[in-house]
C-alpha cells in the first residue's frame, strides 16, 4: 500500500515511516501542510496519516477540508495530540475516517491504517463473508464452519462480523470497543478479552485449525492459515 | 519653562479632579447626600405644617370671638337701642380680661361715640367683611382683625381684636422654625457624614480583606461586628465565598500535588525498569521485556492524563452542547452483556434488573463511561463468587442506576472525599487504579444535574459492607 505521512515531529515521523515500511508499505513523508496537500492532491495514496497541528500555514483540518472539497476520498487517519472529545468530533466532521490520539502504540496505528484501506475495498453490500471454512450469512444471520452450524448471541455475531470484515488484519481492542460496542474510552477491565475467548470457544474450540489468533501486544486477527 | 509651567497647572487641575471625583463617585457620599435630602425635606414639611396649623388656628379663634362679640352687641342694640349698646361696649371695655378687644361706635357723621380706637381705620369701607388693618389705640400703633356693621340710623359699629400679639408670635415661631431648620440641616449633615463613615468602615473592611487575599493572604476574612446587621450578613456571605474559594484553591493545589505525586510513581517505575534493563539486561529478550513494561507504565500515565482532561472537560460543562434525548435502557443492557461475561469469567455474578424505558437528556458516551467506571470498580473490589447488583429504573422524575457490590466498601468518613481526584480509599491502596474513576462519575452526574450517592450495600448479616453506588439523573418527561 502507498501511504502518505504528514507529520512535523521528526521522531514520531521517523518512527511511523520506519514501522510502516517494515510492515511492507510504500511511504511518502512530508513535514508541512502545504507539501502534504500538494502530494495528497497530485498523487494516489491508499491512506493518509495526518497530524492536526502543522507548520506552513495549512493545518491538518484545512488540508483535509481542501482535499475533500476536491472530491478526493483517500482514507485519512488523524494523528493528534488534541485528545478532547470535541477535537475528535471536529476531525471526523472535517472528513477524517479515524482519529488516533498521541501518544499511541504503533500496533494500534498500523491496525487502524490497514483497516481504513480495507474499508475502502469492501464497500459493496456483501451478503456473505468467509474466512477459511468459516462462513457468515448476513441475511439469515447464520454462521457455519464446515458443515457445522454455530449458534451465536447477537453481540457475538457482530463481533465475529467485525473480525471477518477485517480478516487477515490485526484488530486492536480499542477498535473492537469502538466498532462493536460503541465505547470511546478504555475500560479498566479487560472486557474484550473475555468476549473474544467466548467467541473462540464457539468457533475454534471444536475444530482442529484455529482461526482466531491473538497478536501479542496488539490485538487479534482472524486468519485462515498460518502465513 | 512655559511647557513645564503648563504641565504643572495641568497637574493641579488633575489633582483637583482627583479630589472631586472620588467625592462624587463615593457611594458613601451619595448615600449621605440622599439621607440629608430626605431628612431636610421632612424637616421642612414638619416646620411648615406646624407654622400653618398654629397660625391658622389662632386666626380662626380670633374670628370666632369677634363674631360672638359682634352678635351679642347687635342683640343689645336691638333690644335696648343705642343706649344699651353704648353701655354694653363700655362694660366690655372695662373688663380687664378683654384687653385685646377693639370697639368703635361712630355716628352718622363719622364722629366716635364710644370705643378704644382713636379713629375709624382707613381702608375699612364695607360692612360684614373681615379686615386686618393697622390701627392706633390710644396713640399706640397696632394691628387688628375687624368687622363693621351699619345701623338703621346711619351709625357704624366696629368690633375687632388686637392681633399684635399674634404677629409677634408669628415672628417668634418663624425665628424658632428657622433655627430648628438650621439645626436639622446640621444634624442631617452630621448624620450623612456618620453614614458615610459607617459605609467607609464596612467597605474598607471588605476592601482590605480582598486586597490582602489578592496579595496571597488567603486566610484573611472580613471582620464581623457581631451586631447581626446587614453589614454582618454581607460579611458572612463574603466570608462564605472566600471559604469556598479557599477550598477550591486547596483542591487545585491538592490535585496538582497529587498529579505530581501520582505521576511520579509510574514515571519512577518506568525509569527504574529502563535503567535496570540498560545496566543489567543479559539478553535481548530481557531488554525488550523491560522496555515493554516501561511502555505499559507510560501508557498508564497517559491514561491518567486522559482521565484528568476528561473530568476537566466535563466539569467545564462544554459537553452540554452535545446533549441529546436518549433512552439509557438499551445502552445499559449492552453494558450488562459486556460486563456480565467478565463477571462470570471471574466467578462472580452480575444480577441485572433494567426497567426501561429510561429517557434522559444527556451525553450517552459520558453516562456509558460513568456506568463503566462503577462496574469496573464493582468487579475490581468484589470478592470471588461475589454478587454484583446492577439495577436501573425510573422513579418519578429521576432515572436511577444502582450498582452494589459485596466488597470492602468505603468507610463512611471517607465517602465525601471518595469523589475527589486521586483519592484512594484504605481498601484501594493496594489495587490498580488512578483514583479518578469516581471523580469522573461525580462529574458526569453533576453535568447532567444529577447526583452520585455512595452508601452501604449491606442488607443483613454479610461481613463486608460493600459499596452501593446510586447514579441519579433527571428523567426526561415523556409526552
Amino acid at each position: 500500500m502507498r501511504i502518505l505521512v504528514v507529520e512535523d515531529d521528526k521522531d514520531v515521523a521517523a518512527f511511523v515511516v520506519k514501522g510502516l515500511k517494515e510492515a511492507g508499505h510504500a511511504v511518502e513523508h512530508t513535514d508541512n501542510g502545504r507539501d502534504g496537500l500538494f502530494l495528497a492532491a497530485s498523487e494516489n495514496f491508499d491512506a493518509i496519516i495526518l497530524d492536526r497541528m502543522l507548520p506552513g500555514g495549512i493545518d491538518g483540518l484545512r488540508l483535509l477540508e481542501t482535499l475533500r472539497a476536491q472530491d478526493n476520498i483517500t482514507p485519512v487517519l488523524f494523528l493528534s495530540a488534541l485528545g478532547a472529545v470535541d477535537d475528535r468530533v471536529k476531525g471526523l466532521k472535517a472528513g477524517g475516517d479515524d482519529y488516533l490520539t498521541k501518544p499511541f502504540a504503533f500496533a494500534e496505528l498500523l491496525a487502524r491504517v490497514e483497516a481504513l484501506t480495507r474499508r475502502g475495498k469492501t464497500d459493496g453490500p456483501a451478503t456473505k463473508l468467509a474466512v477459511g471454512d468459516l462462513e457468515m450469512d448476513l441475511l439469515s444471520r447464520s454462521v457455519r464452519r464446515g458443515t457445522q452450524k454455530i449458534e451465536l448471541q447477537p453481540r457475538e455475531f457482530r463481533l465475529l462480523e467485525y473480525l471477518m470484515r477485517h480478516a487477515g488484519q490485526v484488530v486492536t481492542r480499542t477498535m473492537l470497543l469502538e466498532g462493536v460496542w460503541d465505547y470511546h474510552f478504555d475500560p479498566q477491565t479487560n472486557v474484550i478479552d473475555v468476549h473474544i475467548s467466548r467467541l473462540r470457544q464457539k468457533i475454534d474450540k471444536p475444530f482442529e485449525q484455529p482461526l482466531l489468533h491473538t497478536v501479542r501486544n496488539a490485538g487479534y486477527m482472524l486468519r485462515a492459515e498460518e502465513p | 519653562m512655559p511647557a513645564r509651567r503648563q504641565s504643572a497647572t495641568n497637574q493641579t487641575v488633575i489633582r483637583h479632579r482627583r479630589l472631586l471625583r472620588p467625592l462624587v463617585r463615593s457611594a458613601g457620599v451619595r448615600f449621605a447626600l440622599a439621607y440629608a435630602l430626605v431628612f431636610g425635606v421632612s424637616a421642612f414639611i414638619l416646620a411648615f405644617s406646624i407654622w400653618y396649623s398654629t397660625l391658622g388656628l389662632l386666626q380662626r379663634q380670633v374670628e370666632a370671638e369677634v363674631r360672638a362679640d359682634e352678635f351679642a352687641l347687635l342683640e343689645h342694640q336691638e333690644i335696648g337701642g343705642m343706649g344699651a349698646l353704648t353701655m354694653a361696649i363700655a362694660n366690655r371695655m372695662d373688663d380687664p380680661s378683654n384687653a385685646n378687644a377693639i370697639y368703635l361706635l361712630v355716628d352718622q357723621t363719622g364722629r366716635p361715640v364710644i370705643g378704644n380706637l382713636d379713629s375709624w381705620p382707613r381702608g375699612l369701607a364695607s360692612t360684614q367683611v373681615w379686615y386686618e388693618l393697622p390701627v392706633r389705640r390710644q396713640g399706640v400703633a397696632s394691628v387688628a382683625v375687624m368687622r363693621a356693621d351699619l345701623f338703621p340710623d346711619g351709625s357704624h359699629l366696629l368690633v375687632g381684636r388686637d392681633v399684635q400679639a399674634r404677629a409677634e408670635l408669628r415672628q417668634i415661631l418663624r425665628d424658632a422654625l428657622i433655627w430648628a431648620f438650621g439645626i436639622m440641616v446640621a444634624l442631617g449633615a452630621f448624620g450623612a457624614l456618620l453614614i458615610r463613615s459607617l459605609f467607609r468602615r464596612v467597605f474598607q473592611d471588605v476592601a482590605e480583606t480582598t486586597r490582602a487575599i489578592s496579595r496571597g493572604e488567603l486566610s484573611r476574612r472580613v471582620p464581623i461586628s457581631g451586631v447581626g446587621d446587614e453589614f454582618d450578613e454581607l460579611a458572612v456571605v463574603i466570608n462564605d465565598m472566600l471559604e469556598r474559594l479557599g477550598r477550591l484553591m486547596d483542591g487545585v493545589r491538592q490535585v496538582s500535588n497529587a498529579i505530581a505525586h501520582d505521576l511520579r510513581t509510574p514515571v519512577a517505575r518506568a525509569r527504574t525498569r529502563l535503567e535496570d534493563a540498560s545496566l543489567h539486561a543479559r539478553s535481548p529478550e530481557a531488554m525488550s521485556a523491560a522496555i515493554e513494561r516501561a511502555i505499559l507504565d507510560l501508557d498508564g500515565i497517559t491514561g491518567i492524563f486522559d482521565a484528568l482532561l476528561r473530568i476537566a472537560e466535563i466539569e467545564a460543562g462544554s459537553r452540554r452542547a452535545a446533549f441529546a434525548d436518549i433512552d439509557l435502557a438499551p445502552m445499559l443492557r449492552d453494558m450488562d452483556e459486556l460486563y456480565g461475561a467478565v463477571a462470570e469469567e471471574q466467578g462472580m455474578k452480575l444480577i441485572t434488573e433494567i426497567n426501561g424505558p429510561l429517557p434522559i437528556t444527556g451525553d450517552r458516551q459520558l453516562v456509558q463511561q460513568a456506568v463503566a467506571n462503577l462496574l469496573d470498580n464493582a468487579l475490581k473490589f468484589s470478592p470471588p463468587q461475589g454478587q454484583i447488583m446492577f439495577q436501573a429504573w425510573r422513579r418519578e422524575q429521576v432515572v436511577e442506576i444502582i450498582i452494589a457490590d459485596r466488597g470492602p466498601g468505603i468507610a463512611e468518613k471517607d465517602r465525601v472525599r471518595a469523589t475527589e481526584r486521586f483519592y484512594r480509599g484504605e481498601a484501594a491502596r493496594n489495587t490498580q487504579g488512578s483514583g479518578l474513576g469516581l471523580s469522573l462519575v461525580a462529574a458526569v452526574a453533576q453535568l447532567h444535574g444529577g447526583t452520585l450517592y455512595l452508601g452501604d450495600s449491606r442488607s443483613g448479616g454479610e461481613a463486608a459492607p460493600g459499596l452501593r453506588a446510586v447514579l441519579s439523573l433527571p428523567a426526561r418527561p415523556v409526552r
